[in-house]
């Protein structure tokens, strides 16, 4: 109902009635308003609307302002009624009954009858669109709906359009919080690029390196936290890089390396061993990895969870870490090499995986 | 000790042959004490021997196969019928038997003579031995055996079968 606005109900010059009907009453979407009885006017611009008991009550919408009508036939009790689907209200409205409203349609009620032809007229004005062709004054065109290349529209297009905001909004969100990402992926894209220039230079034999590029390339790897850095290429080998690099991560384990590929990392641990260093890699049946230390003597453990095991008559592998104060994971392997040893034997029902000394062996 | 398991069996290998060793020899025994010498595998579900009451556990009928095919291979089973439901159990292989019968055979001096199968197990002369109320079917194996050996000769006699020593 905000999109009528107060007139004095006269046809401009180039404005013609068209048809006009006594009895309406307007409703603002499903609701009943006070204005229960007029005279409803079409004309080739306007819907106009007259207080029958008031004549100074006189109001006004323009037909390019709808976007659609329907019909609702009568009913027991009820008139039939036209449904006026209308566009949002431009923000430069002459005033009118309502300053806002919270539905984008009206209906008029015929309580006079009238409606059947009433609405073959404006069907017929909607698809004319007389009011484009014969201008009238500046007060009635100030009111235009929509501006030409500019969609608004109320309805489904109003909730795609109220969507579409919102995801530029959350789109814009994330990008603030990848900044940091992007930032970093800038740079690390440059370290790739300067590496590929490194690497093509060393295989085609181009010239140097320049110390430029050296510099470059060593400052990145000391913002990775590696002080005295190896290059790939300029070992020639892959494995070659791997066991410096193995060298130096048993000395630096502790600094977070951020962007170390952890295939780098398996492949370094895979020759701690090789290089008589104080660490080992191993790797159990189920494919779990562990760094431990070379004096550390897995064998000898699984003696002494037999010994836990035999105590206690039987263990799940959490009560096995449990007691011993390891972590589940490790426990389990242990417990799963003893079984793979033969001190140890399985019960695997629904209670879960129990392990026993293993009494088929030693009770023959 | 904790005998029962669920499906699969024992991972390590050596493990899984005694456990698979330890239940043959479990149902064997069974058989022997209760002299059953048939069943089938319905009724071997829900016998005290795969179905621990006091457990609450009962071996899954997989298992049950896989232990059965155990047997089989070791000629202690075999299938009486084509779908596997019922099956005779004996807990000594029919060449063992026919080795102890043709023992006594022979300790008594009684080659070349004829019997009925049930003189050979109900006659006042066997009860001292073994075989002694072994059932039919199993007896019957163990001549077959003997007869594969040319020691024995499975004959009809007037009112069933028999068999002559050699």
């Amino acid at each position: 109902m905000d999109r009528f606005v107060w007139t004095s109900g006269l046809l401009e010059i180039n404005e013609t009635l068209v048809i006009q009907q006594r009895g309406v009453r307007i409703y603002d979407g499903e609701e009943k308003i006070k204005f229960d009885a007029g005279t409803l006017l079409l004309s080739t611009h306007r819907l106009i609307w007259r207080d029958q008991k008031n004549h100074e009550c006189c109001m006004a919408i323009l037909l390019s302002q709808i976007v659609f009508i329907e019909e609702q036939a009568a009913g027991i009790g009820k008139s039939a009624k036209i449904v006026v689907h209308l566009h949002p209200a431009p923000p430069n409205k002459e005033p009118g009954p309502f300053q806002s409203s919270k539905n984008s349609y009206i209906k008029l009620s015929f309580k006079e009858h009238g409606q059947i032809e009433f609405y073959r007229r404006l069907s017929e004005e909607m698809t004319q669109r007389r009011w484009e062709n014969m201008p009238v004054s500046q007060s009635l065109q100030t009111n235009r709906g929509p501006q030409p290349g500019r969609i608004r529209a109320v309805g489904i297009v109003g909730i795609e359009r109220k969507l579409e905001e919102k995801r530029k909004e959350t789109d814009k969100n994330i990008s603030e919080a990848f900044e940091d990402l992007s930032k970093l992926m800038i740079k690390a894209k440059e370290m790739v690029e300067l590496s590929k220039s490194i690497a093509n230079k060393i295989k085609d034999k181009q010239g140097d390196i320049t110390e430029d590029e050296t510099i470059r390339f060593k400052s990145y790897l000391l913002s990775m936290g590696i002080a005295n850095p190896v290059t790939r290429e300029t070992y020639g080998s892959g494995t070659q890089y791997h066991m410096q690099l193995a060298k130096q991560l048993a000395g630096i384990l502790q600094v977070p390396l951020e962007l170390l590929s952890p295939e780098d990392l398996v492949n370094a641990c895979k020759m701690l061993e090789a290089l008589k260093l104080p660490l080992r890699l191993r790797v159990f049946d189920s494919g779990v990895m562990v760094i431990e230390l070379q004096s550390h003597k897995e064998e000898e453990m699984v003696a002494s969870a037999l010994e836990t095991v035999s105590e206690k008559g039987s263990l799940t592998s959490e009560e096995f870490a449990k007691l011993v104060g390891m972590s589940v994971l490790l426990a389990k392997e242990r417990l799963l090499l003893a079984e793979k040893m033969g001190h140890l034997c399985r019960d695997d029902s629904v209670e879960g995986l129990r392990f026993y000394p293993n009494l088929f062996m030693t009770q023959s | 000790m904790a005998m029962s398991f669920e499906w699969p069996l024992q991972p390590n290998v050596d493990t899984r042959q005694k456990q698979l060793a330890a239940w043959c020899s479990l149902v064997l025994s069974f058989c022997r004490l209760h002299k059953q010498s048939s069943m089938t595998v319905m009724e071997a579900q829900e016998s005290p021997l795969f179905n621990n009451v006091k457990l609450q556990r009962k071996l899954p009928v997989e298992s049950i196969q896989i232990v059965l095919e155990e047997l089989r291979k070791k000629g202690n089973l075999e299938w009486l019928d084509k779908s596997k439901s019922s099956f005779l159990i004996m807990w000594r292989r029919p060449e063992e038997w026919g080795k102890l019968i043709y023992q006594w055979v022979s300790r008594s001096g009684q080659n070349n003579s004829v019997f009925t199968l049930y003189e050979l197990t109900n006659g006042e002369d066997t009860e001292d031995e073994e075989f002694h109320g072994l059932d039919e079917a199993t007896l019957l194996r163990a001549l077959q055996a003997l007869q594969q050996e040319h020691k024995a000769e499975i004959i009809t006699v007037s009112d069933g079968r028999g068999v002559k020593f050699f």
